[in-house]
């Protein structure tokens, strides 16, 4: 129930915020639901940054996706080969 | 609430089709000339065929808000859309008209810049103007300016947009969504670092080299309701399905960002300097490479295929899975869910 | 958006696929999602066609098009029609009350404005003072916010027809219906980023039900499936979150504490569904001249939530698949839909109409 896409926030001016939502497509974002600063990610939800997204946590989701779906659990030989 | 015009029924999707194939078309006893194609074929033109010559015919009403855009004006679309439509039927356009219709109270300039602009892209393509007509009605009773241009030309031969055939290669001429997005973005206060321009443009030049190449089989030009109407069209006259990888489809990073923002399907959105061509599976690269040659076909790629079926129109999409593109309704709406 | 947080490489979704077949189970399992872009994921990335035989992901009533009951549809017509210049979002627009949509009214002369944020209703109101404005606020926890910031501060010519509801209550409502037998529960993340993670412990504590917090990237979708399938493979339901990267167990206070200072919660009627107990939110006391219903004495009736014979009730809890509803195909199909569920673009009987046989 609710479309909401990240942006990096280029420029902060009080309660308002620019937001680049890649390849250079960017929109003024309200702000005043999050503390954020330049260079920060966030999510983005009808005009209101809704979260700041955590970038950390980002590459931290696609290296335990790899590794739980690398895991041997899906290929038995590997286990016994450890 | 059948019995009222809607907004949607100009939208360029099903709901427009319905209004024309059961007001419009059974209103006319004689709707097309003997032999030639005509109203009920809905094709982007109609056809005369006169001792073994294929005049095409066609005529379209151009409206819209600003009348300059990034990239174009209301007079650019009048006629490229229209010279467009006689080349995908696979005519040389010959002669064109236009009857504008102007508001009490526009400044003269506008007018001079809107004429001025038509006049640059007839010199593009070479082609005369030869008859048109001028009316102005109060003020308020129309936005501004309105214009309805009307075209001929001659094909060597006719290509229609429902003879695709189960092999045949799918080629877009250049990225989609560009027109419509960049006229959504401005009333949605969208800002580009590059700003995202209308991908208006003459396409005779690109398709007679094509048509030199051979082996075209069907041809459209995706204006109202993007790439999935016209597509869904083809399909349904050809009597086929057509499979689209969407990893194939040529789209501008902003536009795609600016969709996903609005939440928008870029196939959805109308282009003006795009061309759908369907060619048979051993013409295919030979066709592309033809397209690329031009100025407006650069990004231009083999997009799908032609497969037995019965007019669907499917996606195998990046992650591989696979949907129905339907046609859509009427025109886009950003949505929030 | 490139990079970092559009999770969509192919691979990795082949990889995911993979696993997910390992844990297929012996005996069918139904995943019951509550949210239109959740949706909007699976069909447009076309999900189902990659996951095995045994294994479904169903729509629960989770997208506004479907839930909003055709009184307050109705409520909205009604203001369009009688001099008051509406403000929706484009998804409410063609989605019909008891007879008529927005779509139909402003066809028939009223001020119908589409737009893509509340920020836009406010600006209109402020540059035409002399006329009178409302917002159509429809949308859940992650669209009340918005409202509960803009309504305090908004013009004196804007008032609000408020119609937010919150998503744990109906989710509660579904897993009380045992025999809708739902394995598992994919959480909507964009809710999720508000209200955090406590408010659904509850499903795998109090009713065994598995559940996982997912984001709206096709990967993230898959890796919920093959999250809530190694629970039931381990038989141990709990509480995960796929959507680490935006979803904290806290969620956004301040955004938490802007609707309840704006909003009460209510019981309140889910269009097909009927009411379903503190579900929905309501405009405080101190903000009655901000609210559209007493602003103006709008006369409308009870609403006709559903069109005779139409079960788009029974398949929006996912008690029912479309084929078996009666007009299924027959009386109610795409280009004459009769039931929300077939109107909405992304409503589950519009998409098993045109995805059969794919």
């Amino acid at each position: 129930m609710c479309l909401a896409i990240p942006g990096r926030v280029l420029e902060v001016r009080g309660n308002t915020a620019k937001v680049d939502f890649g390849y250079g497509t960017t929109r003024d974002v309200d702000i005043s639901l999050v503390d954020v600063e330049v260079g920060q990610y966030v999510l983005v939800h009808v005009g209101y940054a809704i979260q700041v997204l955590d970038e950390e946590e980002a590459e931290e989701t696609l290296r335990l996706w790899r590794e739980i779906l690398n895991s041997s659990e899906s290929r038995p030989q590997a286990r016994r080969g450890e | 609430m059948k019995d009222v015009i809607k907004l949607e029924h100009g939208g360029g999707g099903r709901l427009m089709r319905e209004l024309v194939e059961e007001v419009i078309i059974p209103a006319y006893r004689r709707n097309r000339v003997e032999g030639g194609i005509g109203l009920p074929e809905m094709d982007d033109g109609a056809t005369i065929p006169i001792d073994g010559c294929n005049i095409v015919f066609t005529t379209d009403a151009y409206t819209v808000r600003p009348l300059f855009f990034p990239g174009g004006d209301i007079g650019r679309l009048a006629i490229c859309g229209t010279v467009n439509d006689l080349a995908v039927m696979g005519a040389a356009p010959l002669a064109l008209a236009t009857s504008i219709v102007l508001e009490e109270g526009l400044p003269i300039e506008v007018l001079r810049r809107v004429v001025d602009s038509m006049n640059r892209s007839l010199e593009e393509v070479g082609v005369p103007l030869i008859a048109g007509d001028t009316k102005v009605v109060e003020h308020g009773e129309l936005d501004k300016l309105m214009i309805n241009a009307s075209g001929v030309g001659l094909a060597e031969r006719v290509v229609t947009d429902g003879g695709l055939r189960p092999g045949d290669r799918i080629i877009f001429t250049g990225t989609i969504g560009n027109h419509q997005l960049s006229l959504l973005s401005i009333r949605e206060g969208l800002q580009f670092e590059a700003p995202l321009e209308s991908d208006v443009a003459p396409l005779w030049d690109m398709i007679r080299e094509v048509l030199r190449v051979g082996g075209v089989t069907a041809m459209k030009d995706p204006t109202r309701g993007g790439v999935a109407g016209a597509l869904n069209d083809m399909a349904r006259k050809s009597g086929v399905d057509i499979l689209l990888w969407e990893e194939e489809i040529p789209i501008r990073g902003v536009v795609r960002s600016a969709a996903e923002m609005l939440g928008l399907d870029p196939l959805e959105l109308a282009n003006e300097g795009v061309a759908i061509i369907g060619v048979e599976r051993e013409k295919a690269q030979e066709v592309l490479e033809a397209v690329r040659r031009d100025r407006y076909g650069r990004d231009a790629a083999i997009v799908g295929e032609v497969l037995e079926g019965k007019g669907r129109v499917i996606l195998e999409t990046l992650v591989g899975g696979r949907r129905v593109v339907r046609e859509p309704l009427g025109s886009p709406m950003p949505r929030i869910c | 958006m490139g990079g970092l947080f559009s999770f969509r490489d192919r691979d990795l979704a082949r990889l995911i696929v993979e696993k997910i077949r390992e844990l297929e189970p012996p005996r069918p399992v139904k995943f019951c999602h509550v949210c239109g872009t959740h949706e909007w994921t699976i069909t447009h990335s076309g999900l189902r066609a990659l996951l095995p035989e045994r294994v479904s992901v169903i729509a629960g009533p989770g997208c506004p098009v479907c839930i909003v009951p055709a009184r307050e549809i109705d409520e909205a017509v009604w203001l369009a029609l009688n001099g008051v210049t509406v403000v929706t979002f484009g998804d409410m627009y063609r989605v019909p009350g008891s007879e008529r949509s927005l779509e139909d009214a402003k066809s028939l002369g009223g001020d119908v404005r589409v737009v893509y944020s509340v920020r836009d209703a406010v600006e209109m109101a402020r540059r035409e003072p002399g006329r009178d404005f409302v917002f159509f606020a429809i949308g859940f926890e992650t669209t009340a916010p918005m409202n509960a910031i803009e309504i305090p501060r908004s013009p004196e010519n804007l008032s609000f027809l408020v119609s937010h509801r919150l998503i744990p209550p109906a989710m509660e409502l579904l897993v009380g219906m045992e025999d809708l037998n739902i394995d598992g529960f994919i959480a909507p993340g964009h809710v999720s980023t508000i209200i955090g993670m406590k408010p659904y412990l509850r499903f795998p504590q109090r009713y065994g039900m598995p559940t996982v917090i997912a984001g709206f990237e096709p990967l993230d979708v898959l890796m919920a499936v093959y999250m809530l399938l190694r629970q039931i493979r381990e038989g141990r339901a709990r509480l995960e979150n796929e959507y680490t990267r935006a979803v904290t167990y806290e969620g956004n206070v301040r955004a938490q504490r802007a609707i309840e200072e704006v909003f009460e919660t209510v019981d309140g009627a889910w269009r097909g569904i009927g009411v379903i107990p503190s579900s929905t939110l309501r405009l405080r006391e101190e903000f009655s001249e901000r609210d559209a219903r007493k602003r103006y004495d709008i006369e409308v009736g009870p609403g006709r939530d559903i069109y005779p014979g139409c079960s788009c009730h029974l398949v929006i809890i996912g008690k029912i698949t479309p084929r078996e509803c009666p007009l299924f195909l027959k009386a109610c199909t795409p280009e004459k839909p009769k039931g929300a569920c077939m109107v909405s673009s992304e409503g589950t009987c519009r998409i098993w109409a045109l995805e059969s046989g794919l």
